[in-house]
């Protein structure tokens, strides 16, 4: 593990990725204490610009709400349904991925053509429907998205497991009784650990786009503040107040590009040989 | 032979999937909080009791639910996708009319990113490990963490509102009523902007696909084989190279047309293209389920076409495939 | 002899920092003639390789030519500008590659690839590259040229691929054909073929061969000149025949000892009770099929009989795909076959169902091939071993302080036991395996290719083990095995397997001496340096 964090840490793009999510994190952890008014409150005049009035660095929003507590309060949601979304795909896609490549035969068919099914559909076509027609709150949302992002999980779980079982150390747990429960779970799970963690540092930041996309067509939770709703919100003023549209959506690149740059930082971290500098 | 039979296959198992969809569909209207009829009117239909009398009854709502399946089944295989309240027109009719326009949309933007991209990931590759490289993979990367419906408004803010280069609004000039080569030039200028920022995420996808397996490729045998035979490194990069690189790039664009599709609402929503994602947004807004489902199940027909499409691309430059030993 | 072609003088390649040594190839000279096989000798990581790569300009980036010339017409090529050194490449010196499986484009038809020669030299029209590309196709023997030309890889065997390569490297005559271990990856028949075949364009066109090989066998058929190397550098150099008949140097000589020779051992006759008796066992794979098609299908056991006595050695040689694999993994039930009785101790294996076939799988153990995959890289050796006694119901404590033990016995230590694979070598690595298999303590031992994966004096070692082992505890071994004079070292007996049936089973020295079926005394033919190891057989018994 130790090679791990010297190789991680020799990688500047994964570093600086460290350090934006950071700063994420912290402002949505003490959003209620800067602003303990919410986000909602009306503060000032509608369309104040940004920089210009002492405690609204931002500027105010179409109904003179903070813009600012607005960015504090939509990085909780974002992170928090990128994160819990993250880990219901996991729980759908692992143990799926894991049987099917296992077993083979007629589990791994069956399995195989319900992921497939799954990866057809266009997945944010899919995940508008299910929000629209469960109503959007927190939870249909981070549903809808675990729903839409499994596919891929279970097809790479399978494809590790397929490559795993035919080593031949798989082969000596079998000779040495071992059942296959546990030579699943206690000899071959671990060793597709690492690809696992990074494609789940990746779907992280996915999900975090899903939600402000789905949040930009109105398909937010209405009691909870987020990026896609105020850039939904500011879409069509956008001729004559561009900040109320901007700095939502810069808050997600910075917070998607992170997760993005954390990822790859893992890939190369965990893969050494597949490093993708590569050797020219 | 082969392929006529792959096709085949490929057509059948499509069929299934969207038989698959459609009792998807019906779920979800029966998933719904409240009831069906009101879902399939929308909530502004729901004033017109003899609309949703008239729903009752063609979904015979009355009936067991595995006949109301057997109904709206065998209503969508005769083409019928509903009616919708609020637009006045048959769900069919109305995407129809709008799919030209999303069709257009997304295989200018598919283009522009699969050529842009496997040219810049080439790019890259070439220089790996040097300021060219990371420029590249930089942009990428910047792109791969842009929300599109963000670069769209961006892209208006910043071509259509500040410079003035091109419009930002709609598929032609309303009102201009252009003919001819005139108004293929103005379609032109009005796609510019939806297709470039449609194009945007996909041709990072790409480009970073493109590099990888470039460097991939690069390590194996047989480019050490070519380079023993005195060939020369662009012909190297080219013929032996490029072309087994491409072949993940391939199967990753089939797999994005999905994506590209469910963009296109996001894309078309921004700059009010008339398109079905357009039509998607607007189902939404009013709450008409019915005209909702039915922009999901032709997307999804889309997406199925398109994989096909892929696939036998894949057939044409891999050899291996389909082939008996 | 004839001209100089080629003259080494001094040549250092420098490794990247961090490596375990500092130096690739060090302080290296020879020369190579006109017409002459020189073989360039030595283990994995000898610098063998990294040689051949700097004379063609196909180093790896991380590697550096620090000193030294290359002369070849009269130039330094290893100071040539790199256009000039591309103008050499594929024209005046050629190479060809161990892996004919991954060294062709799998794209383009076989037909295009050679052409390419050509063209990447301005050569020829179109027209008149393919005309050239046919014969060259026809002069390295592949049958039906006029199908070949217009194949793709992926339809022609590993031995029809390297003949592909030989007709692109034959394609403009060049003066130096560089071969690098072209036949290690081959079935021992077809490596005769394609030796026979690199022999026969020697003499015809008059060309240097520079040959690499770590196979002593392989020398002894093809070799004018040997050099050995080590460590990166040359420890000996001269004339093949001086070299296998009085090497100087003292690694030579053990290279030489670690050989199995044709002095085939007195076997010991066993009679004792079958520990595995095998009654007629069939399996047949069926791939495709479905939507009409008719499935293939490839008997890959078929109808085999055979026992193994207690304490005996039984051998099982065959090449690949003749099935000795599949037999191996069907005796532990690794494959399920389709009939037959596998009767270990007097129960059918093959009749178990899974949950009795757990609590028996302590019976028959395995060794595996490959030192590197049959290690669960996250677990501790410790583990490793106990984890299948404890499976079995032996209290934990106790089977970690027979691992422990056995890891001594091994030849290991006990402190291994804490450690991690990948702290260890292919050698020792497959020294733990045998510990795993013995902490079971089974009846039988199935080691298939065992020693294959490893280098020569590595493979002597674990052999010798293996012995050391029989003789202290009695064991019972299946050893699978393609090589016929490894199989001579330890095994009493030899069964010959081809196309999934047993073509011939007897004792050691009869089956060598005296093989009975055809296909056995073709594979003891192909053997390469099979003179030669005879005379070393003669060599041994003076000793």
């Amino acid at each position: 593990m130790s090679d791990f964090w010297i190789r991680f840490s020799r990688n500047k793009g994964a570093l600086l990725g460290i350090a934006m999510l950071a700063a994420v994190i912290l402002v949505a952890l003490v959003a209620p204490l800067m602003f303990p008014k919410g986000p909602w409150q009306m503060v000032q005049r509608p369309f104040l610009t940004p920089f210009a009035t002492e405690g609204l660095p931002l500027g105010t929003d179409t109904l003179g709400r903070n813009v600012a507590a607005g960015l504090a309060y939509g990085a909780r949601v974002s992170l928090l349904v990128g994160l819990v979304s993250t880990l219901v795909a996991l729980a759908i896609g692992v143990p799926l991925g894991a049987v099917a490549g296992y077993y083979g035969g007629w589990v791994d068919e069956a399995a195989m053509r319900f992921t497939e099914f799954f990866q057809t559909i266009p997945n944010f076509a899919l995940a508008i429907v299910l929000v629209a027609i469960m109503e959007p709150t927190l939870t249909s949302i981070t549903l809808a998205i675990a729903i839409v992002s499994w596919p891929p999980v279970a097809r790479l779980v399978r494809a590790e497991v397929l490559s795993l079982k035919k080593r031949e150390f798989v082969d000596a747990a079998q000779l040495a009784g071992l059942s296959n429960r546990r030579i699943l779970l206690a000899q071959i799970l671990p060793n597709a650990m690492s690809p696992i963690i990074v494609m789940a540092s990746l779907m992280v930041a996915t999900a975090i786009l899903l939600e402000s996309s789905l949040a930009f067509l109105g398909l937010g939770d209405p009691n909870i503040m987020s990026w896609g709703y105020m850039i939904g919100a500011a879409r069509t003023v956008i001729r004559s107040a561009w900040w109320l549209s901007f700095f939502p959506g810069l808050a997600i690149v910075i917070t998607v590009l992170a997760l993005n740059l954390i990822g790859e930082g893992l890939n190369d971290a965990m893969n050494p040989h597949l490093n993708r500098k590569g050797r020219a | 032979m082969a392929i006529a039979s792959t096709v085949l296959g490929r057509l059948l198992k499509a069929a299934i999937t969207l038989l698959a969809i459609v009792v998807l569909n019906f779920l979800l209207i029966h998933a719904a909080p409240g009831d069906p009829a009101a879902v399939m009117a929308g909530e502004a239909g729901a004033a017109d009791e003899k609309f949703i009398a008239q729903l009752r009854e063609r979904f015979g709502l009355d009936q067991p639910l595995h006949v109301q399946l057997w109904n709206y089944v065998s209503n969508i295989l005769q083409l019928d996708l509903g009616y919708s309240y609020r637009q006045g027109a048959p769900v069919l009719d109305l995407i129809l009319e709008r799919l030209p326009a999303t069709l257009l949309l997304t295989l200018t933007a598919f283009g522009i990113s699969l050529l842009f991209g496997v040219a810049m990931g080439v790019a890259a590759s070439a220089r790996v490990g040097k300021l060219g490289d990371s420029a590249i993979t930089g942009v990428a990367l910047l792109f791969y963490a842009t929300p599109l419906y963000w670069a769209a408004l961006m892209a208006v803010l910043v071509f259509s509102v500040w410079l003035g280069w091109l419009p930002g609004f709609g598929y032609e000039t309303v009102g201009a009523d252009y003919t001819g080569l005139a108004r293929v030039l103005d379609i032109l200028k009005h796609l510019i902007l939806p297709a470039a920022t449609l194009g945007l995420f996909f041709m990072a996808v790409y480009t970073r696909m493109t590099r990888a397996s470039m460097l991939e490729v690069a390590q194996m045998d047989f480019v050490k084989t070519a380079r023993a035979k005195g060939l020369p490194d662009k012909v190297i990069r080219r013929r032996h190279i490029l072309r087994n690189a491409l072949l993940p790039v391939v199967t990753l664009a089939g797999l994005q047309a999905g994506q590209l599709v469910g963009g296109a609402v996001l894309t078309e929503t921004v700059f009010a293209w008339p398109g079905i994602g357009r039509l998607m947004f607007e189902s939404l807004e009013a709450r008409d389920y019915n005209t909702l489902l039915g922009v999901f199940l032709i997307s999804a027909a889309m997406v199925i076409l398109f994989n096909i499409v892929t696939d036998l691309v894949y057939r044409l430059i891999d050899p291996r495939i389909g082939a008996t030993r | 002899m004839s001209e100089t072609v080629l003259s080494i003088e001094n040549l250092t390649l420098d490794l990247p920092k961090g490596a375990d040594r500092a130096h690739a190839v060090h302080d290296l000279s020879f020369t190579l003639a006109r017409g002459e096989v020189l073989c360039v000798v030595g283990e994995s990581g000898s610098g063998k390789s990294m040689t051949a790569n700097a004379l063609m300009g196909l180093l790896p980036p991380a590697v550096k030519v620090s000193g030294g010339r290359a002369v070849f017409g009269g130039r330094d090529v290893l100071s040539l500008p790199e256009p000039e050194r591309r103008a050499l490449r594929g024209a005046r010196i050629a190479m060809i590659f161990q892996e004919p499986m991954t060294a062709l484009n799998p794209l383009l038809r076989i037909g295009e690839q050679i052409a390419e020669v050509f063209e990447a030299h301005n050569l020829h029209s179109p027209a008149e590259r393919r005309a050239r590309a046919l014969a060259l196709i026809e002069e390295v023997g592949l049958p039906d040229p006029q199908k070949i030309i217009r194949a793709y890889p992926f339809q022609l065997s590993g031995g029809q691929r390297q003949r592909a390569m030989i007709a692109m490297a034959l394609a403009l005559e060049p003066e130096i054909l560089i071969a690098d271990e072209p036949t290690t990856a081959l079935d021992v028949t077809t490596q005769a073929q394609i030796l026979d075949l690199i022999a026969d364009i020697r003499q015809r066109h008059g060309m240097a061969v520079m040959f690499i090989t770590h196979d002593f066998g392989v020398v002894a058929e093809i070799a004018d000149r040997v050099i050995v190397m080590r460590y990166g550098e040359a420890v000996e150099a001269g004339p093949a025949r001086e070299v296998l008949a009085e090497p100087r140097h003292d690694y030579t000589r053990r290279l030489l000892e670690a050989i199995p020779s044709n002095a085939v051992p007195r076997p010991e006759r066993v009679t004792a009770a079958p520990a595995l008796e095998l009654r007629n066992l069939r399996k047949t794979y069926r791939t495709g099929g479905g939507w009409g098609r008719a499935a293939r299908e490839v008997t890959a056991i078929d109808g085999i009989s055979l026992s193994i006595a207690k304490g005996e050695v039984l051998g099982l040689v065959g090449e690949s795909g003749s099935g000795k694999s599949t037999l191996g993994r069907a005796v532990v039930r690794l494959v399920d076959p389709d009939s037959g009785q596998i009767l270990v101790g007097g129960e059918d294996m093959a009749a178990l169902s899974p949950e009795a076939l757990r609590r028996a799988r302590r019976k028959v153990q395995m060794v595996f091939q490959d030192p590197y995959a049959s290690l669960n890289p996250r677990s501790r050796i410790l583990r490793s071993i106990s984890d299948g006694p404890v499976a079995q119901g032996v209290p934990k404590q106790k089977a970690e302080a027979r691992a422990r033990e056995l890891l001594e016995v091994v030849g290991l230590g006990a402190d291994a036991a804490d450690r991690y694979p990948h702290e260890f070598s292919g050698g020792q690595r497959q020294r733990i395996g045998i510990a795993r298999a013995l902490a079971m303590d089974p009846d039988l031992i199935i080691a298939d290719e065992a020693v294959s994966a490893l280098d020569v004096s590595i493979q002597a070692q674990v052999l010798d083990l293996l012995r050391d082992l029989r003789k202290r505890l009695g064991l019972s071994l299946l050893f699978i095995t393609h090589d016929l004079r490894v199989a001579a070292q330890l095994c009493d007996r030899i069964a010959v397997m081809q196309k999934g049936r047993l073509v011939e089973i007897g004792p050691v020295d009869e089956v060598f001496l005296n093989p009975q079926d055809p296909y056995t005394r073709s594979l003891l033919a192909a053997v390469p340096g099979a003179e030669w190891a005879d005379g070393g057989a003669a060599r041994a018994e003076a000793v």
